[in-house]
């Protein structure tokens, strides 16, 4: 009680709630005004892109007018592109490239996470470290070499070469997800299961690879991004059309000289980014969530 | 069900730090065996060691007859319950506690009928089709003592299972996990740091420190016989009173204190301490042993005046704790007895349950 009294004839100190708020609105009108300018540089590419794509040559190259705005839309751009046998044919290329990429990145990426992040053998932590370090070599500077190796395998100018490459970019960074996923489940699961007569493959299988699943998923749209995405790699190795890839071949079948068909380009564009886009706005979730695990206790 | 025997276990890491250190224990066929002791005693890695998830440095160990020092744990025919249930999140409730079942490729109806059976007895059967994120910490844990049972193993074992749950489920899991092993008694090693779980649950208590164990005992035997001054202050909450003095002969057998207080040894005692006479020890007494004086006239009870320091009113009894030569002292008194900060309170000493420690040793003589 008398310590309530005392309490009581202290002054009070003045209230900060009000500039507390004032803060938080300030800050929350700085995040608006960031995220508008980041949403308009992002954006307006792509919609440049389906507006350009919408339009005819003749529109596309008229001095009159808005080129923000399509006065008579139309998908024949799109259209000949989807007859076109050539583009088919990219677009094949890079389906195949890409799922087998996928596969076989994430086979390996998953088995070497498992094996790093559950198995404590001796150097493991060394080991996964190492993996990270790999993926920090810029592509860039491996082109040449792995020119000379690809050469001695025969593989220059076969998509082979983009199956064999691309996992070698994409499964350092798969690992890393999936050993900071797998070391997110607690170890008691594992000897739970081990007790309760699971195998280590079992295990694998059967616990860690269902719980770890938004884990895979974020490390499944890397090594997509990785293989869909890839320019310089099937520039470097790949030269007849028929072994293009679709970011090659765009470039290869609608830039003749100096003339761009820049309709057709456009459309073929936004042919290639649909898979991705579609893909990141079904799983954006269990992307967000597969990256930040064991970012904060659970 | 079977024995489980431990014989000179050592664990020891890298670096030669041993966490468990040449341990012997006998566990017989449906015993519940509680381990208890501090943080970093071995109990644990003794456990997990029965448990086959961690190898053994030197010694054997026996389940049911075989040596299992390399068999893995998936053949060794136990059950273990952990302190944070590790239950499978992607699973429903049925198929945790099926899936060992499944993996011993046991026919689809008795895997039902052995789930049905245990979560009857664990009264679950309305949580089966959950998943674990549904279910609230004692369902948890009930969940993982079903994935035990339904294995019908030779062993269970529980690590610290009531460890994540409040203090009210944590008394009421308690009486579940005695009335489950009264149903279905197979032999049980349990581990704890919580020295009332261990009383209430076990048919004996073993007690670690330091990677050794300190004495294996009755929790009543414990409790009235403690071997070491460190059982002696482990088992019991209230801890025991230490207070150091020495033996003397002053025209009888008497135990003087610090301050030069003297207290007779009961004459059924003398000839137990005869021979410490003249030697530094340690005066161990509980807290219920140092009380109120309604009975002051009994043989061998010392009267002494207490400055209490404060007072901790446990509804049941209080709490009194003060100062003995400079050594904090905790008496558990009648809640009807009226005292307060400051006040002196009459205590009475009963020396019929003193125990005298040699310093020298840590042994209770």
């Amino acid at each position: 009680m008398s310590a309530s009294a005392t309490a009581g004839n202290l002054p009070r100190p003045k209230s900060k709630v009000g500039s507390m708020e004032q803060q938080r609105r300030m800050a929350l009108w700085g995040s608006y005004i960031a995220l508008t300018i980041f949403v308009i540089i992002f954006l307006v590419p792509p919609f440049y892109m389906i507006v350009t794509s919408l339009k005819t040559s003749a529109e596309i190259s008229a001095q009159a007018g808005n080129p923000w705005i399509v006065k008579n839309p139309t998908f024949d751009n799109y259209w000949e592109l989807m007859t076109n046998a050539a583009f088919q044919r990219y677009f094949i290329n890079s389906v195949w490239v890409t799922a087998v990429t996928v596969t076989l990145s994430m086979t390996i990426a998953i088995l070497a996470a498992f094996s790093l992040s559950r198995m404590g053998f001796k150097g493991s932590q060394v080991l996964s470290t190492g993996v990270f370090l790999t993926y920090l070599v810029p592509p860039s500077l491996l082109f040449i070499p792995l020119f000379q190796i690809l050469g001695w395998l025969g593989l220059i100018n076969s998509t082979w070469a983009l199956v064999l490459l691309f996992p070698t970019l994409a499964v350092p960074f798969c690992t890393w997800i999936m050993i900071g996923y797998f070391s997110s489940i607690p170890k008691e699961l594992d000897e739970a299961a081990l007790i309760d007569g699971a195998s280590y493959p079992q295990i694998l299988v059967q616990i860690f690879i269902p719980v770890a699943m938004p884990g895979i998923i974020a490390a499944t749209i890397f090594a997509f991004t990785v293989a869909w995405g890839a320019f310089l790699y099937p520039l470097a190795y790949l030269y007849s059309a028929d072994q293009a890839t679709l970011t090659v071949g765009i470039v290869r079948e609608l830039i003749k000289g100096d003339v761009f068909a820049w309709g057709m380009i456009m459309a073929a564009c936004a042919m290639a980014a649909a898979p991705p886009i579609i893909i990141y706005t079904f799983l954006m979730d269990y992307y967000i969530a597969g990256l930040t695990a064991g970012a904060t206790k659970g | 069900m079977a024995n489980v025997s431990i014989r000179k276990v050592v664990k020891a890491y890298e670096g030669d730090v041993q966490a468990v250190k040449g341990i012997d224990l006998e566990i017989i066929d449906h015993e519940f065996v509680v381990l208890v002791g501090p943080s970093g005693c071995g109990k644990s890695t003794t456990l997990r060691m029965i448990a086959g998830l961690e190898e053994i440095t030197a010694g054997e160990i026996w389940i049911g007859g075989d040596v299992v020092n390399d068999v893995p744990p998936r053949d060794r025919d136990i059950a273990m319950v952990f302190q944070n249930y590790a239950l499978y999140p992607h699973m429903s409730v049925f198929d945790n506690m099926a899936f060992g079942l499944k993996l011993r490729k046991f026919p689809k109806e008795e895997i039902k009928r052995r789930v049905d059976e245990a979560a009857t007895m664990l009264d679950i059967q309305m949580l089966l089709d959950r998943k674990p994120k549904a279910l609230s910490g004692g369902q948890r844990q009930r969940v993982a003592m079903g994935r035990a049972v339904v294995r019908n193993p030779k062993v269970f074992l529980f690590d610290e299972p009531l460890s994540n749950l409040d203090a009210k489920l944590r008394v009421q899991m308690r009486t579940e996990i005695k009335k489950l092993h009264q149903l279905v008694p197979t032999t049980t090693v349990y581990v704890t740091h919580d020295q009332i779980e261990a009383m209430t649950l076990a048919d004996r208590v073993v007690v670690m420190n330091h990677g050794v164990i300190e004495q294996v005992g009755a929790p009543q035997e414990l409790y009235h016989h403690p071997a070491t001054r460190f059982v002696a202050g482990f088992i019991g909450s209230p801890a025991m009173n230490f207070l150091p003095c020495q033996v003397i002969d002053d025209g009888g057998l008497k135990v003087q204190l610090a301050d030069g207080t003297k207290m007779a040894i009961p004459a059924a005692r003398v000839d137990r301490y005869g021979p410490y006479k003249g030697k530094k020890m340690t005066l161990g007494i509980r807290p219920e042993h140092m009380t109120e004086t309604h009975d002051s006239e009994k043989p061998g009870v010392q009267i002494m005046n207490a400055k209490v320091d404060v007072v901790e009113p446990m509804g049941m009894e209080t709490l009194v704790h003060h100062f003995v030569d400079g050594v904090a002292v905790c008496s558990r008194i009648d809640p009807n007895v009226h005292t307060g900060p400051g006040k002196i309170l009459p205590l009475a000493i009963d020396m019929n349950n003193m125990h005298l420690i040699e310093d020298a040793t840590n042994r209770v003589v």
